[in-house]
């Protein structure tokens, strides 16, 4: 007897990797792990709009770029103007518009679909240059170096220093120099300035605030310090820190967000309109974008998609005949008969398959019985009863047709020779053993495959087998351990049951 | 019927052999595939059988093309009574047993006639292999009637009983007596409803009966006791079944056996997927012999030392 540890180990393995494959497709790509989840979107539109003087003009915009923001779909819509969007810089995506000649009210847009992330950190790549030390006024001098030792003195690193002046800056009880300042500069600039001062990389960025159903709205200006290989969000005006999760970045250039030349009263204005969308859906959309949807079964046409979703269901219904069969002990008639029939109710449903294929089945038997008298070879006779079996489901095709049921157009989904061969069998079995297990053959079958359009039906099951292709691994790995199985089958308890006592 | 459950546990310490243990452990293990053709050609069994001196059926003729069928009549026109079954058939399927022959007219055990028709599409679908494994094309022995022992009259309705013996390894090991009634239309099938009376090994007398998997006492058509049966010719049907073991040269295997009035035991068939309601008509589980045997590793017994070494070793009153 040879040792069953390498058949162990590969059922682990398999196991393993189908459990690890399939994780890794729901956490990686985003694939849900129930069906029918929903994610929320955001659609943002942003308009632009300026005076056209007749010039030929040129309006270059910002366009959202944010780690905490995946992109699904964006588009921008500006008739009669040429249309560029460069996203060679990875920190300055841009859409630029041009028209020969722009006469009086110009309004451009530009939507986007965006869902959120989870990545709420805003990392930095390569450490940023350190800023020019700003050259402070001579009136403001004294009252900026006072501030910045005494804040200096308080922290340690570039993110307490920005916390500290931060905290300073909005104090409820200003010192006379802070007042100093803020007479002359806004929060913002005086914040950025007084970092900059210290050599601390800093620079202004533009986030949308997005609240459903908002129309007019204006980008919010944050400073991003940097600290220790992070962007930190700072709202000198409110003296706030860090990022909400309803802050979209906009713009992290550090440039301007509208340039238009050739044009007046630039503006800019956004609208935005939260929605919610299959999260199987968007993480296909990702995917696209993102071009990795290389190794998955949406690259292939629909319709073969169609077929696959089929075809990926038969390992359940496989997989259910050998636990009825290995574990329970039902008979069959055919071993994977009941996963065909299985496979048809699905396209039937459940009643009216069953409805059909004993009608099926009963008018088969008759005709059948009349040509057992007739003497063919067995070839002739199973042809004679395929062809037969497709006269039958003509007729009540036509019949359910010609009473409106609709129900009944879809028996033309039994599979013919499978139809054929279990006429063939039941009829011999009713010669040969009588009606009794005729309808306990019949009736296991037809009971094995309700049971396996059960499992096959469940919307969850559906969305496993196709999106999560390694749960075909683990199938796999149960069917190889089933085979193994040789503790009593249910069935056999009963079976046995006069063996139980005593022994004698 | 009431849904009643054992416990396995119980089952397990009563060693009893369920279906997957016996298909992965016994049969699985012990019978090499190539070596199924030996068990499942009955054509070949039986030419097997006649090399090895083991009396079998007289063989009245083969028919293995749709044109030889026309030539049965004449084939079984001077016999009393004849059986034609397929090749490779399983569970008694396509069995047809004519026991009166009456110029040129047939009649079945019940009485009823069986017109050439009916015959020539019977062979014909045996020829096509409607009753075969896998529904290869077979072919169709015309065998002599067996004139059946008339001891065990009044056990047995309109068929004749055979013994089946589970021989392990060549040790015969278990052994039942199966008895055709009414309700499995003469054939000695337990799944068609033929009663199954487990024999002692020891002695060949009977012990338990079962009908349809739960205990009887009494045959259901004649009420005679089953459990008083003596089985005659036991020695030789232990040889003959233990001789089976070096022709077949499998492990697991299950001989039947019948006994003719003239020519005493003749083996029927082999099998190499034995059924385990053995077990219930004997009362008892099978695994502790299956067990004992194994604990025996490599030995060197002759078929009769087997035998005795049976008889002393599996008999009902001596516990494992």
């Amino acid at each position: 007897m040879h040792s069953k540890k390498p058949f162990y180990i590969l059922v682990v393995l398999l196991f393993i990797s189908g459990i690890a494959a399939s994780i890794f497709r729901g956490i990686e790509h985003d694939v849900p792990f129930l069906p029918g989840k929903q994610v929320q979107s955001w659609a943002v539109d942003a308009k632009v709009s300026f005076q056209g003087t007749g010039e030929p003009a040129e309006v270059s915009f910002a366009l959202p770029h944010d780690p905490a923001f995946e992109v699904l779909v964006e588009n921008a819509s500006s008739p009669g103007y040429g249309l560029t969007i460069s996203k060679d810089d990875p920190l300055d995506h841009r859409v630029l518009w041009s028209v020969r000649a722009a006469n009086g009210l110009q309004n451009l847009y530009y939507k986007v679909t965006i869902i959120p992330t989870g990545i709420t950190k805003i990392k930095s790549l390569e450490e940023p240059i350190k800023p020019q030390p700003y050259i402070w006024p001579a009136t403001e001098k004294d009252a900026a170096k006072q501030i910045l030792d005494q804040v200096w003195g308080m922290s340690a690193t570039n993110l307490t220093f920005a916390q500290q002046l931060n905290k300073t800056l909005n104090a409820s009880e200003r010192s006379q120099n802070v007042e100093l300042l803020l007479s002359s500069n806004t929060p913002m600039t005086l914040f950025l300035n007084m970092l900059h001062s210290k050599g601390i990389p800093a620079q202004e960025v533009s986030g949308l605030v997005l609240e459903d159903q908002r129309r007019r709205q204006q980008l919010t200006n944050y400073i991003e310090v940097y600290n220790d290989g992070e962007w930190i969000l700072f709202n000198p005006a409110e003296g706030s820190q860090g990022r909400s999760d309803n802050v979209l970045l906009w713009d992290r250039s550090g440039k301007s967000t509208l340039d238009v030349t050739g044009g007046v009263n630039s503006r800019v204005n956004f609208s935005m309109l939260q929605d919610t969308r299959s999260a199987l859906a968007t993480s296909l959309d990702v995917m696209q974008n993102k071009g990795t949807l290389d190794f998955s079964l949406y690259q292939l046409p629909l319709e073969e998609q169609s077929l696959f979703k089929g075809i990926l269901l038969i390992p359940i219904g496989v997989l259910m005949v050998v636990f009825l069969r290995v574990i329970v002990g039902l008979k069959t008639s055919g071993t994977f008969m009941p996963v065909l029939i299985a496979l048809s109710f699905i396209q039937t449903t459940l009643v009216t398959g069953l409805v059909g294929f004993i009608l099926i089945v009963a008018c088969g038997l008759m005709i059948r019985s009349y040509l057992s008298q007739l003497n063919l070879l067995l070839i002739s006779r199973i042809s004679a009863v395929i062809i037969v079996v497709i006269g039958i489901i003509g007729l009540f095709t036509l019949l359910s047709y010609k009473f409106g049921l609709s129900e009944g157009l879809t028996i033309t989904f039994f599979p013919m020779i499978i139809l054929a061969w279990t006429i063939e069998r039941m009829s011999i079995l009713w010669e040969e053993e009588g009606p009794k297990e005729v309808f306990l053959q019949g009736g296991g079958s037809l009971l094995v495959a309700t049971l396996a359009y059960l499992a096959m039906s469940a919307t969850w099951v559906q969305h496993w087998v196709f999106n999560f292709l390694g749960i075909h691994l683990v199938i796999l790995a149960v069917v190889l351990l089933m085979g193994q199985y040789t503790g009593y089958r249910l069935l056999e308890l009963r079976r046995f049951k006069p063996l139980a006592g005593e022994s004698s | 019927m009431r849904l009643e459950f054992a416990k396995p546990s119980l089952l397990r310490k009563n060693g009893v052999l369920g279906m997957n243990k016996r298909n992965i452990d016994y049969i699985g293990r012990y019978n090499p595939r190539k070596f199924y053709k030996r068990v499942d050609d009955k054509l070949t069994t039986k030419q097997m059988a006649i090399d090895n001196d083991i009396a079998v059926p007289a063989l009245i003729g083969v028919v293995s093309e749709q044109h030889e069928i026309e030539e049965i009549p004449a084939m079984v026109d001077e016999e009393n009574g004849f059986v034609i079954k397929p090749s490779k058939g399983s569970g008694g399927k396509g069995i047809l047993v004519i026991t009166k022959v009456e110029s040129g007219r047939y009649f079945k055990p019940n009485g009823q006639e069986v017109s050439h028709s009916e015959i020539y599409r019977h062979v014909s679908n045996v020829l096509s292999g409607l009753f075969s494994l896998g529904g290869s094309p077979d072919v169709a022995i015309v065998e002599g009637l067996i004139q059946f022992d008339p001891v065990f009259d009044g056990y047995s309705y309109e068929g004749v009983p055979d013994i089946r013996l589970i021989v392990y390894k060549g040790f015969p090991v278990m052994g039942m007596l199966r008895l055709s009634t009414a309700a499995s239309d003469g054939k000695a099938n337990l799944h068609q409803g033929a009663v199954g009376v487990g024999v002692d090994i020891g002695t060949g007398k009977g012990l338990h009966a079962v009908q349809f998997d739960t205990p009887v006492d009494v045959h259901p058509d004649t009420n005679k006791k089953l459990t008083d049966i003596q089985v005659p010719h036991w020695d030789f049907l232990l040889n003959t079944a233990s001789k089976a073991y070096e022709m077949s040269e499998m492990g697991y295997l299950g001989t039947d056996m019948v006994l003719d009035k003239v020519k005493g035991p003749l083996l029927l068939e082999l099998n190499a997927r034995p059924g385990l309601a053995i077990q219930i008509a004997n009362g008892r589980g099978i695994l502790p012999y299956l067990d004992h045997v194994d604990s025996l590793g490599n030995h060197n017994m002759t078929v009769g030392e087997r035998v005795e070494y049976a008889k002393k070793h599996f008999c009902h009153s001596n516990k494992l």
